[in-house]
């Protein structure tokens, strides 16, 4: 199919049906490699610098939801992420507070500041998630939220004077919380999952780990994760999007072995062997939310903040974001065609009868 | 409750600052991000512009350190074109891909009026592409290969008086579409004195005739120190050359002249320290956003303008590019152009009948043609035919004419031999008695 639109056809000659192919515009040859060794210092290296400025300048945007059913420890866990009071707590709720009756989105944002690094949290929150009696569709608010949140950073995109910097509201990680029951996920879990992975990242994350023991923990890990694999539902990282042989055997390990992370999740210091650290305390040991022996919360954390948070970002951007508007713009029968724009979108040309004489 | 809504309400207007009471980590973000970028590596596109001769080829080799290879331009061509090559070049662990677009037989015209088209419509050309590859519905913007370019080094030649028409009229065309470094090139052949004058001469042309060149930013304070102070050595005067000459103890890069040596890189001698400081070290990035957030921006704003969109419709209505079918100018277009791909189609057709009429009309006569000949050719055949059966009758009436007259002749002539018979016998008898 021709790439550009046929320009106004002269009534010359029939047999020049095909269109004046639109000329490419002057594109750069292909890359010469410069073998030799660049004679001296340059300076392209400080690009790196330069560039470390600028987006420390402008900050950076994350937006991480949380769903789960209530009870299990989602605020307490992000509290423990960010080391603040980022959620408030379901147990401090005002008690005349009754359970939503449906599922609800809250989003709330912070400013959090590290190292001269600034950054715009939000956490989105989702009272309500399987709390009801039938909770047929209950991701359905979620999913609308999420493509929502794509909607607004689409129609920024497509306007014609733009902003500089368009606002990112998009869900870029969404961490499930399974129930640790030992046995294996709930039908609930592989709905929302199934439906989901497909728009988010999701992150699945067994919660309140402290109720297993290493030999349990690891045959519930395994079994979820056959299970995840059994119906196809792809959590973050994706393997189809792994680019390099690096990524990927990185990647693998994170998948086979630690993911779902068990996590324990605390905002109370103790002290433990002269330090002070996180902790949950019980008549029979103190659970140290920082150990690995005793639960993978530094796993998580160092995998969701310190090496994969601006992949997540990414992922979203260029995967999630770009499905999204493929969709709608396929949808809406294309953007609206132009001279020698878009001729790739349009709708297909009813077959005319083509002209045999001759 | 209500005051609780709107503390929340609040909230989510206004982000709060928070503490941390330990050690997060995201810190490490900036790294992230920088990885990627090395990962996926940098693209940067030169375009320099000046005539032929004036030192471009010379000064990007001294710029990037190597021998790209660049053959001599004729000065005898006809138009401008634009030559883009493109290197990869790596410098410990950072790839560069780097276009350099030269413009060959840039004011050898004699009639230069169409000199700064070609130059326009490169720049043009890769806004375009880059507006279409992001107007796509399935893109790859991330892997994209950036073709815009992102700095124009302009040489000014060093006449020592002022800008040139040419050189006025092309900076104006390209000011607000591409970051414009101004430079003096072939410094060398002007002294320090008649240099600064030069220098101050340029840049009030510059500045009168309201061409925007491109200002070294100064909102970040470790570089706005730097950058303050290169803005006020605008034009750049440089001097370029691979060759190495000895000075001292040290091989440096140098021309060499039979008064003295020319050095490169000492900055009492010409500016292209300082040039290369600002163009790589400091600013190549600002260069690139600037190209993305402003220039990019104002040529698709336009170009979208000029297809008829707009944000705000009539009577202040947000209008969408998304909303479906609501959009008037979309519907408007979307008939126009059906209804011109109808009457199209109505053409063709009209002209597919007419020609198969033309067709069966030629075919017909052809047919008729050929009818009447068939019908002659019968004719005559059956003329003949009929002559032949003329003949025939006449020859079968003659032979049974003849053959009764055969047979009236045979009996006749039987009968007289009989009759003669018996008298030949009574002759032979008479004969044979007489004989004997």
């Amino acid at each position: 199919m021709s790439k550009g639109l046929p320009e106004a056809r002269t009534d010359t000659a029939m047999s020049e049906l095909v269109p004046e192919p639109r000329p490419k515009p002057a594109v750069p040859m292909k890359p010469v490699s410069i073998n030799s060794n660049l004679l001296g210092y340059i300076g392209i290296d400080t690009i790196i610098e330069q560039m470390r400025k600028k987006t420390m300048k402008t900050g950076f945007d994350f937006n991480i939801m949380v769903v789960g059913q209530s009870g299990l420890g989602k605020s307490t866990l992000v509290n423990t992420l960010f080391k603040s009071q980022v959620s408030r707590k379901a147990s401090s709720w005002n008690r005349e507070e009754k359970i939503p009756k449906t599922v609800e989105i809250k989003a709330i944002g912070h400013v959090i500041e590290e190292g001269g690094v600034k950054m715009k949290l939000t956490v989105i929150d989702t009272p309500g998630f399987g709390d009801q009696i039938n909770n047929e569709n209950c991701w359905e608010p979620i999913e609308k939220y999420i493509n929502e949140q794509y909607e607004k950073f689409l129609k920024e995109e497509v306007n014609i004077a733009r902003k500089k910097r368009i606002p990112d509201t998009r869900v870029h990680c969404c961490l499930y919380f399974i129930s640790p029951t030992g046995h294996s996920l709930r039908p609930l879990d592989l709905e929302f999952m199934k439906h989901l992975s497909k728009v988010v990242n999701i992150i699945p994350v067994i919660a309140k780990a402290d109720t297993m023991t290493l030999e349990e923990k690891s045959e519930f890990k395994q079994r979820v994760r056959k299970e995840l694999e059994v119906n196809g539902i792809e959590f973050y990282p994706q393997k189809e999007f792994d680019e390099d042989l690096e990524d990927k055997t990185e990647n693998d390990k994170i998948r086979q072995e630690s993911m779902p992370f068990a996590v324990v999740g605390s905002d109370k210091e103790y002290q433990v062997n002269g330090k002070r650290v996180l902790g949950r305390k019980t008549p029979w040991g103190i659970i140290e939310v920082e150990n690995l022996h005793h639960c993978e919360f530094a796993l998580l954390r160092d995998f969701v903040i310190r090496t994969h948070l601006q992949d997540l970002k990414e992922v979203t951007h260029n995967i999630h974001y770009e499905t999204y508007r493929a969709k709608r713009l396929n949808d809406n029968g294309g953007l609206p065609p132009g001279e020698g724009l878009l001729g790739t979108v349009l709708p297909p040309v009813p077959a005319t009868p083509c002209p045999t004489a001759e | 409750m209500a005051a609780f809504d709107e503390v929340r309400q609040l909230k989510k207007d206004h982000p709060r600052s928070l503490t941390m009471c330990g050690h997060v980590g995201f810190e490490s973000l900036p790294d992230q991000l920088v990885d990627r970028s090395i990962q996926q590596g940098f693209c940067f596109n030169i375009l320099c512009v000046g005539e032929t001769g004036i030192g471009k080829s010379t000064l990007i080799n001294t710029l990037f350190n190597t021998n790209f290879e660049e053959l001599e331009s004729s000065h005898f061509c006809p138009c401008v074109r634009l030559r883009a090559q493109t290197y990869e070049l790596q410098e410990s662990n950072v790839r560069l891909k780097l276009t350099v677009v030269n413009t060959v037989g840039f004011g050898d015209q004699i009639n230069k009026e169409e000199s700064y088209q070609p130059i326009i419509d490169y720049i043009d050309d890769q806004f375009e592409a880059y507006l279409q590859e992001e107007l796509k519905i399935k893109r790859t913007l991330f892997n994209y290969h950036d073709s815009r370019i992102h700095v124009c080094l302009y040489f000014i030649a060093p006449t020592g008086h002022s800008l040139r028409t040419l050189d006025l009229i092309t900076m104006k065309s390209l000011d607000s579409k591409v970051n414009i470094i101004p430079l003096i090139a072939k410094a060398d052949t002007i002294s320090k004195s008649e240099l600064q004058k030069f220098k101050m001469k340029l840049m009030s042309e510059l500045v009168i005739n309201g061409v925007q060149i491109y200002q070294f930013p100064t909102d970040d304070e470790t570089t706005a120190k730097i950058n303050g102070a290169m803005n006020g050595h605008l034009p750049f005067a440089v001097v370029g050359s691979m060759d190495e000459v000895q000075v001292g103890n040290k091989m440096v890069k140098a021309r060499q002249y039979p008064w003295g040596i020319v050095q490169v890189e000492n900055e009492n001698h010409c500016d292209f320290v300082k040039l290369r400081e600002m163009l790589i070290c400091t600013n190549m990035e600002d260069l690139r956003e600037q190209t993305h957030a402003r220039h990019y921006e104002l040529y698709r704003r336009c170009k979208l303008e000029e297809m008829g969109f707009a944000d705000v419709g009539p009577e202040n209505k947000p209008l969408s590019m998304l909303a479906p079918g609501l959009q008037e100018t979309y519907e408007a277009k979307r008939h126009e152009f059906y209804g011109e791909r109808q009457r199209k189609e109505e053409e063709m057709k009209q002209m597919f009948v007419q020609r198969v009429k033309e067709k069966e009309a030629i075919l017909k006569e052809a047919e008729r043609e050929l009818q009447a000949k068939f019908e002659h050719l019968k004719r005559i055949h059956q003329e003949e035919r009929m002559k032949l059966e003329e003949k025939r009758r006449i020859l079968e009436e003659e032979s049974i004419a003849f053959s009764k007259k055969k047979a009236t002749c045979d009996l006749f002539q039987s009968q007289s031999f009989m009759a003669e018979g018996s008298s030949i016998k009574k002759d032979r008898d008479r004969k044979n008695f007489n004989f004997m």
